[in-house]
């Protein structure tokens, strides 16, 4: 089974695309397909942020969108676009993509697609954290963001402290924090129904996950504090592609298991428990996002940055669809009623045209995709 | 004290236990157990179940942290050096290795270049020279673009090697490389290893199979309840006494029609014909006496 020289190295170079970019002793290493992904991942983003910024009651052509970016338009226009929308455009972007980040981190680590933040209460736990701020403490954005944030490292604790005779990759570890999630949305709703009406029905509202009413501060707070996180994630990346190889041989080619995958989970705690501070437990963006990333990439690791990508589109998406699915059902009825004044009278009230938290929205099509992947799941063990 | 049945390993073995305890999961498995591994020699270490054979292979490569004693890679306790020295110096393929799904060949046996790689030096020529040399020693260079998950069993274990071979050690620990392989792919491994080591290599194995330890070995250690009970060339370690001794097993040492190295026969089963056992196979010497009977104890 002799190779020539040339036959040995001609398959290397194409191996999982890897295309390495060398200067000196400097060399890199790019992959063609996942950059592609990432590619049109990017560009389903800006897609999505210009019909974002253009819709609403005060509605915009994507051409008269693209006018206010390059740093024209009318007066009018410039405010709606660049004071009212695109801070929620921004921090759907960003926020979708810490929850990505975070879910590929946990689902690497554990080796389970299953262990998301927010399958394991993560999410719940920084709302109980950020109540009981809003409760005892303050509701400045800051200290509820700290709240937030020590509520998930808390829960994150507590999951560990029950689920640690069985390791972070067994089973117990998805029971434990199933577990814990149901607890502590017990204990969200009874401090709800125990706090002032009116405080309550702003945490109510948080609670569901939503981007409505949402101002830049906290967003920019949360991604400056993100950043020299995502800055150790970077250099950690080799170390976690290693990990998928099983401990020890990951130990055995000059990883700490260990150390990395305790960084590793300290870093995915922060990311979901900066995001939620902001914009509330919605579901399913950091379960979901990293298997789509894995199915586009069909690369055998899970690439934070496709994560990451994957959320931010698919949390825009959610809260495009919850902002304007109400109003649009609603001007949809009046257009039928308005063509066909005889079946006016016969056409379904309808809910009230206002927007919905985008959790609802993530909640139902994350609950579809839990579905989907059981089934898929099943079929594959029949 | 263990039977040293070779002359002592020379001071120069460049991997040793010093007077180690080794614990897993709460349970001391060797309390306090020494061994020099001979260099340039192809070791194999048996013994039976829970004998602590593949602890003793953990904590020699830094798996496990010894509770006592240390582990000294090249002159110095190997807790000292960084992680990925020690995987500069020292591969190991443990048991429980697990190829990620859709992997290619090329690109598992690239992630054993991790040790050599950096933030800004992540596949240099070198990074690809010894990948490609380690397929080619492996024979698996054909493979390189199938998947890891389509290779039969067989060629699935020589693509591990190879990710080992791909850190370019002379120190090569195997854990147990041939079990669940059909016999066939296991003599195909265990001729690939005693290549590696005729290259060069010092290797150390882990193995269940004592024929395969006598044929292969040039150093065998025996160990029974996390002690070493024997150690040396096989011919002097796998005798008829000491194999019962090791593993409870009764049993007949005659020459390997293949090498005339000792081959373990186990007693029980039933002849074919009426005649009684010893005399079936009457053409051969039986048991090469027992010369060493009592030695281990």
């Amino acid at each position: 089974m002799s190779a020539g020289p040339d036959l040995a190295r001609r398959p290397l170079r194409r191996a999982e695309g890897r295309l390495p970019l060398r200067r000196g002793p400097i060399s890199l290493v790019l992959r063609p397909r996942a950059l592609i992904v990432a590619g049109i991942l990017l560009a389903v983003i800006c897609l999505l942020t210009v019909v974002a910024l253009g819709s609403g009651t005060y509605r915009l052509a994507p051409a008269e969108v693209l006018e206010v970016l390059r740093g024209g338009g009318r007066p009018m226009d410039r405010t709606v676009v660049l004071q009212w929308r695109l801070p929620r455009a921004v921090a759907a972007v960003a926020l979708g993509a810490l929850l990505g980040i975070s879910g590929g981190l946990f689902q690497t680590v554990t080796r389970n697609p299953l262990a998301s933040p927010d399958i394991l209460g993560l999410a719940n736990g920084a709302f109980t954290g950020m109540l009981l701020t809003l409760v005892l403490v303050s509701s400045s954005w800051p200290l509820l963001s700290a709240g937030a944030v020590l509520g998930g490292a808390a829960t994150a604790l507590l999951i560990w402290a029950l689920a640690r005779t069985g390791g972070v990759q067994g089973f117990r570890l998805i029971v434990v924090g199933i577990g814990v999630s149901a607890m502590l949305a017990s204990l969200n709703t009874w401090m709800l129904l125990q706090i002032e009406l009116e405080t309550a029905m702003f945490a109510a509202a948080w609670g569901a996950g939503t981007l409505n009413g949402l101002t830049a501060p906290p967003v920019i707070g949360a991604v400056l504090c993100a950043v020299p996180l995502l800055a150790v994630l970077a250099v950690l990346g080799p170390s976690l592609r290693q990990l998928d190889l099983g401990d020890d041989m990951a130990a055995a080619s000059g990883v700490r298991p260990a150390r990395v995958r305790s960084a590793a989970l300290l870093i995915a705690v922060a990311l979901v428990s900066l995001a939620t501070a902001v914009i509330g437990p919605v579901s399913f963006i950091a379960l979901a996002a990293p298997q789509i990333a894995r199915r586009l990439a069909r690369a055998p690791h899970l690439s934070p940055m496709l994560s990451g990508l994957t959320g931010a589109a698919l949390l825009l998406l959610s809260d495009l669809v919850a902002e304007h699915l109400l109003p649009l059902l609603a001007r949809t009825r009046e257009a039928v009623a308005a063509a066909l004044p005889a079946l006016a009278a016969h056409l379904p009230a309808g809910p009230a045209p206002v927007p919905l938290p985008a959790g609802v929205v993530t909640v139902s099509v994350g609950g579809l995709y839990l579905v989907l992947t059981l089934i898929q799941e099943i079929r594959r063990r029949a | 004290m263990p039977d040293r049945l070779a002359p002592p390993a020379s001071a120069a073995s460049r991997l040793s236990a010093e007077g180690i305890a080794l614990t897993y999961d709460r349970t001391e498995v060797i309390s306090e157990l020494s061994v020099h591994i001979p260099d340039g020699g192809f070791t194999v270490i048996i013994g039976p179940n829970a004998c602590g054979k593949s602890t003793l292979l953990r904590g020699l490569s830094r798996l496990l942290a010894p509770a006592r004693g240390q582990v000294v890679l090249d002159g110095r306790s190997i807790s000292r050096y960084p992680a990925k020295e020690v995987a500069r110096r020292l591969g190991l393929l443990p048991q429980s290795a697990i190829a990620p799904e859709g992997i290619t060949v090329a690109d598992l046996v690239a992630r054993g270049r991790y040790p050599y790689q950096h933030l800004v030096r992540q596949w240099s020529p070198q990074d690809e020279r010894a990948v490609a040399r380690a397929l080619e020693d492996t024979a698996t260079t054909e493979l390189a673009e199938r998947q890891v998950d389509e290779l039969s069993g067989g060629q699935r274990q020589r693509v591990w090697v190879a990710m080992v071979l791909a850190q370019q050690t002379d120190l090569l620990l195997l854990d147990e490389p041939t079990t669940y392989l059909d016999v066939a792919h296991q003599i195909e491994l265990m001729e690939l290893f005693s290549d590696l080591h005729a290259a060069g290599r010092t290797v150390v194995a882990v193995l269940h199979d004592l024929n395969q330890a006598a044929r292969y070995a040039t150093h065998v250690i025996a160990m029974r309840e996390g002690r070493i009970l024997a150690e040396g060339p096989p011919r002097e370690v796998i005798t008829s006494a000491r194999v019962e001794a090791v593993f409870g097993l009764p049993n007949v040492v005659i020459a390997d029609p293949v090498t005339g190295g000792p081959l373990v026969v186990p007693r029980g089963g039933r002849a074919p014909s009426t005649a009684p056992p010893d005399a079936v196979h009457g053409e051969v010497p039986a048991a090469p006496v027992p010369s060493a009977a009592g030695e281990g104890r």
